[in-house]
């Protein structure tokens, strides 16, 4: 096997509070292949998104180091490509412009630029959008932008922060596709965040299930189901097995989750 | 094919709405913030005009007014249409609305980058809000005779006057817009490579955008409050001048037309604003205001 495009060392964060550091997430270790489609499935404030917004470089570890091409990495940068829950595009900029950020803020060359938002609006299907602002948008074509943003910027890793959390359920589940559409076409390694299982046994070659906070890897789950996949897998006994694995695993943190607060609760 | 899903979403809204707008066949005046049909909100905004000026009218014109305290509608506009002919009127609003563009242009081109500095970094807000938030308290009346001590009565008071009552309070909002730029934007411009320099002129600038141009709109009313102050107090000219030479020989007519004019001044101020923002900011949420 080749060297692993990203690589996570005992990594931790505390916050600082009143009573003490809170331990968000403790030491985590795993590694990444280039192509590979992993994703994170953890209950609510397990610190997934922590984790990844401290690979993204957004927010310093207390402990441990992210390597990227066997580099470490300590703060941001566009290798590291970001689509976030929230509605992040430029409201100033059309959606054509907000592709273009990134190799603009780069120094790419007009050109070279101009043919980099085509591609990836096109990529996304969003070619009749561009002169658009926004605000004009739906919610799903607004993370279709976000999606083309970052990889118009051609990362060595998408980090995705629950991208489709906001969205309904069924234009959740096309964009799902998509990505699994940009993903062979464009050939990229992709960490994703979520706490949707449907969408992490879709769309991912691994899972890896995270505990209650203080967040640790608690499993890891291989998806057998190759690069090819279609809606109706979403229905096979394969997918379901799957499926009902991750739930049991998530099933007893979620508990744990509730638990904690009840007591909290109580103490209070 | 994932267009066609949007499409089809958007289609399926359309049919939501115009269900909505059948099932409200009765209107509602009184539903917290529930929109009012066009018709009624014109309605409703052109009474607040004239039932007050059919008021006027009718007190005035009957006779059961005090004519010294309001003369008829008759009176005023002729006393207007004088101090227009006489050639009065229209030098006192070139030279307010001169005193008030520029002391509020000194108090902007300041105003706004301090702002904005202050709002993105926690040093220039420790340099300065302080201070700013000690400044702004005192009330600028009380300034007066401080500003005449050290700008003399000549125009440089009067817009010293009109930035000092200005600078400070917009300093503060500016900073306060600045801080509620939403930090993902500028997280996501990070992991698309931009730099420092970027992140302050091509993320946080034109977020803030909007925000100032409400700022200046709502300073623009606060300038007029202090130009007035600071004409009545002294000078030879200006609005606020003429409101105070109005009352002193009792022409209470007088005093009516300034009163209108700096109305009407302080309504085009704020309809250019509305007029220019969405030609300027095409890409602005808008809000109602």
């Amino acid at each position: 096997m080749d060297e692993p495009i990203l690589r996570l060392e005992g990594l931790t964060k505390q916050y600082p509070s009143k009573t003490g550091p809170i331990t968000v997430l403790e030491p985590t270790s795993f590694s990444m292949d280039v192509r590979e489609l992993v994703s994170i499935v953890g209950p609510s404030g397990c610190g997934k998104s922590t984790l990844l917004h401290i690979v993204g470089g957004l927010i310093a570890p207390s402990g441990g180091s992210v390597y990227l091409d066997g580099e470490e990495v300590t703060d941001a940068g566009a290798e590291r490509g970001m689509v976030f829950q929230g509605y992040t595009l430029f409201p100033w900029l059309t959606v054509r412009n907000n592709v273009l950020f990134g190799p603009k803020m780069r120094g790419v060359k007009r050109e070279r630029r101009n043919a980099l938002a085509d591609h990836f609006l096109e990529a996304v299907g969003l070619q009749g959008f561009k002169d658009h602002y926004p605000k004009q948008l739906s919610g799903g074509m607004r993370q279709r932008v976000a999606i083309a943003r970052a990889l118009a910027n051609s990362p060595r890793i998408l980090l995705m922060d629950e991208p489709f959390g906001a969205l309904d359920a069924q234009t959740r589940t096309v964009m799902q596709e998509l990505l699994l559409e940009i993903r062979s076409r464009e050939k990229t390694t992709t960490l994703f965040i979520t706490h949707d299982i449907d969408e992490a046994v879709f769309l991912s070659d691994r899972i890896l299930v995270m505990t209650a906070r203080p967040g640790k890897i608690k499993a890891e789950i291989k998806v057998p189901f190759g690069l090819e996949r279609s809606d109706e897998l979403r229905n096979s006994i394969e997918f379901f097995k799957l499926r009902t694995e991750v739930h049991n695993l998530l099933h007893a943190e979620g508990q744990a989750v509730v638990d904690a607060e009840i007591a909290k609760g109580r103490d209070n | 094919m994932a267009v066609n899903t949007n499409a089809n979403s958007e289609a399926g809204s359309v049919v939501r709405a115009t269900n909505r707008a059948r099932s409200r066949s009765r209107i509602h005046l009184f539903r917290i913030g529930e929109e009012i049909p066009k018709a009624a909100y014109a309605i409703i905004a052109a009474a607040s005009f004239i039932i007050p000026i059919a008021l006027w009218c009718y007190f005035t014109y009957s006779g059961k007014a005090n004519s010294l305290v309001l003369p008829t509608p008759t009176r005023v506009f002729t006393a207007a249409i004088r101090l227009w002919q006489d050639g009065t009127l229209l030098p006192n609003i070139q030279i307010s609305v001169y005193r008030i563009g520029m002391g509020f242009l000194f108090s902007a081109i300041l105003a706004i980058p301090m702002g904005i500095l202050m709002g993105a970094y926690k040093t220039a807000e420790a340099a300065h809000e302080p201070f700013v938030g000690f400044v702004r308290y005192v009330p600028v009346p009380a300034l007066i005779p401080l500003v005449m001590v050290v700008a003399g009565i000549g125009e440089p008071a009067k817009i010293l006057l009109i930035f000092i009552g200005t600078y400070f309070q917009m300093v503060l909002v500016v900073a306060d817009v600045t801080r509620k730029v939403p930090k993902d934007l500028l997280c996501a411009a990070r992991t698309l490579g931009a730099n420092k320099f970027q992140l302050l002129f091509n993320v946080l600038l034109p977020a803030t955008l909007p925000g100032l141009m409400d700022t200046c709109r709502t300073m623009i009313g606060w300038a007029w409050t202090y130009l007035v102050i600071a004409e009545v107090v002294a000078t030879d000219s200006g609005l606020g001048f003429s409101l105070i030479e109005a009352q002193r020989f009792m022409r209470t007519d007088e005093l009516y037309v300034g009163i209108f004019t700096l109305g009407f001044l302080g309504i085009a101020t704020d309809m250019m604003f509305k007029f220019v923002q969405p030609r300027l900011l095409p890409w602005a949420e808008t809000q109602r205001s």
